[in-house]
């Protein structure tokens, strides 16, 4: 079976109402990715024994009623550590590295009765936008499989958008979580910085990391936003604020009457596709019809947020990875007679070409000498990109825009040019650079190919993203579009 | 355009981080770095005199706890996961390279 035209309400109700085991649902999710993921390649490691065994167990406690998530089965992407659970961060640096605990969100889900089916593909350290840069394979978008499925979280993405999982665990540095999510017309949700603990998370920039869930529809996010929130006492830049019942918020199909959006004149300007910038236009219209109002505001640098994220997050991993030195776990060089050897083999043997280059800009951006340019500079013009968030944010209640300035890319065509990949990103960097949350859900096709509409609120005012989101939801029909794949049953 | 990194810069600053380059990718790296850092230089187009920088958006600040030891009690599964070890320590090669005290 496959994940189409489901969500968490009408599996929970299946499943109490004994149409269908857990067990049951769980092997027929396992058959349906043996079946498909040939031709999609979102996962890179299946978790069949121990989900099936987690299935009978909850089969024979019995579901829980007032749990929408008990029994449900979920993928993760392979960046959080699962105990036991080979976690590779698609690094031959960790192709054989068992965990020794549970991610705090991994601990949670299972606490709340979810079956992780399996972690899925992404690029390697979830450094990339097309998840090309994985070690292991290459993974497929869901509607076209000449093309990448965008990443870092692209393993995720093409699990839910292709039907394989209701729902799955991605991570947003700079738009790895809403990148792939408009790529494969699913909704993906960036929440505020600090909103989930990041205990678990393979670092990467420690200061712009975030987790987030990656679904079919707006409410099946918040149903999970709710599940993984909350402070951690092992992540300290997890936040103590409470976290509403965002699932809940959502029956109101009319609540962004007397709105007020903000639409900046920078995410409809040079670069971005005219069929994108169409598909956001016609939104924006969505919502006057709806009795919001939208007007056009200025974010005046946000042009400078790529080359900013660059220097911070390139400096920020060059310090987290420093720990990847082949002694105390992860891959370690053959024939080495020395320490410096081991440091040095290790990681060069270990570590791919997009790691490599954004150690190095790291290292160089933090280096004597090159510190105040670029590390300080770029960490100032951060200042400046928040302020000019907080201006808008002041009086509007959210802000609307592309995702990404083109649909989804042909696999091969760039990622032999790191810049061009890089300014993919230019949309979705600013709202990690501020701290945001960032929703990605669908807005229409072009060609074919799913664009994704970007909502961006106050810091923890992720309930107005989600209101805003499901009302568009509600009153169109894109995420009810499938990907046909062949040989689905 | 002159060069904003070179090659020489490029095995410099791969030295530092622990990484050898080959020399059929020294060429490479040190182009799309450049490339790169001619990208980052475009921020000198921002006025930041007297701007703060940020370093982080987190609002939690000072968190305190208890000064607590967590045994976790998992020596053979951490053992497990280094590429050797001995005798419930890691093994690594010597420290110091005799070939240097000639």
């Amino acid at each position: 079976m496959n994940y189409f035209g489901k969500d968490l309400a009408t599996l929970h109700d299946d499943l109490l109402n004994k149409k269908i085991t857990v067990v049951d649902l769980v092997q027929q999710t396992f058959d349906n990715i043996d079946k498909t993921d040939p031709k999609i390649g979102a996962f890179l490691a299946l978790n069949k024994e121990a989900a099936l065994k987690k299935a009978a167990e909850i089969d024979a406690a019995g579901v829980d009623a007032d749990n929408v998530l008990s029994g449900i089965p979920l993928a993760i992407k392979d960046n959080i550590v699962t105990k036991g659970l080979t976690t590779t961060a698609a690094s031959k640096m960790l192709e054989n590295f068992k965990p020794i605990y549970d991610a705090t969100v991994v601990e949670k889900l299972a606490a709340l009765g979810t079956v992780n089916v399996g972690k899925t593909n992404m690029d390697e350290f979830a450094m990339g936008g097309s998840t090309e840069n994985s070690a292991f394979k290459i993974t497929k978008n869901a509607w076209d499989q000449d093309r990448v499925p965008g990443g870092s979280s692209g393993g995720s993405a093409a699990a839910v958008a292709s039907g394989q999982v209701i729902a799955a665990l991605g991570s947003d540095t700079g738009g790895s979580i809403r990148q792939p999510a408009a790529f494969n017309g699913i909704v993906g949700m960036k929440p505020t910085y600090g909103r989930i603990s990041r205990w678990g998370l393979i670092a990467f920039a420690s200061s712009l990391d975030e987790i987030g869930p990656m679904t079919r529809t707006v409410k099946d996010n918040a149903t999970l936003l709710s599940a993984l929130a909350g402070h951690d006492g092992h992540d300290l830049t997890s936040s103590t604020q409470e976290v509403p019942d965002f699932a809940a918020e959502l029956n109101d199909t009319t609540s962004v009457k007397g709105m007020k959006i903000g639409l900046p004149t920078e995410f409809l300007g040079e670069g971005v596709d005219e069929g994108v910038k169409a598909a956001i236009l016609a939104a924006a219209d969505k919502y006057r019809e709806l009795g919001a109002t939208v007007e056009e505001v200025s974010l005046p640098h946000n042009k400078y947020g790529v080359a900013a994220y660059y220097i911070i997050a390139s400096s920020e991993a060059s310090s987290n990875l420093q720990r990847f030195d082949g002694i105390r776990y992860g891959y370690r060089a053959d024939d080495v007679t020395n320490l410096e050897d081991v440091y040095v083999k290790s990681r060069s043997e270990g570590f791919g070409d997009e790691v490599k280059r954004r150690i190095m800009l790291g290292t160089f951006s933090l280096s004597a000498g090159f510190y105040d340019a670029y590390f300080k500079k770029a960490a100032q013009v951060r200042t400046l990109i928040i302020d000019d968030f907080k201006a808008v944010l002041k009086d509007h209640d959210f802000i609307m825009g592309p995702v990404t300035p083109t649909t989804a890319f042909k696999i091969g065509d760039e990622i032999s040019d790191p810049m061009t990949m890089y300014m993919n990103d230019i949309l979705t960097i600013p709202v990690n650079l501020a701290g945001l949350p960032g929703l990605s859900l669908p807005a229409g096709q072009v060609a074919g190919l799913p664009v994704g509409m970007q909502l961006i609120g106050r810091p923890f005012d992720e309930s107005t993203l989600y209101k805003a989101g499901y009302v568009f939801e509600q009153a169109t029909d894109y995420h009810n579009q499938t990907p046909s794949l062949g040989g689905q049953a | 355009m002159a060069s904003r990194i070179d090659q020489d810069q490029v095995k410099h600053v791969a030295g530092l981080a622990k990484l050898e380059l080959k020399d059929n990718q020294v060429d490479y790296f040190t182009k799309q770095l450049d490339d790169i850092i001619g990208l980052f230089e475009t921020l000198d187009e921002v006025k930041t005199d007297n701007i703060e920088p940020t370093s982080s958006v987190s609002d939690q600040l000072n968190v305190m706890r208890e000064d607590v030891a967590d045994n976790w009690g998992q020596r053979g599964a951490l053992l497990a996961n280094a590429p050797e070890s001995e005798n419930g320590y890691i093994k690594v090669p010597a420290i110091i390279d005799e070939s240097e005290d000639e």
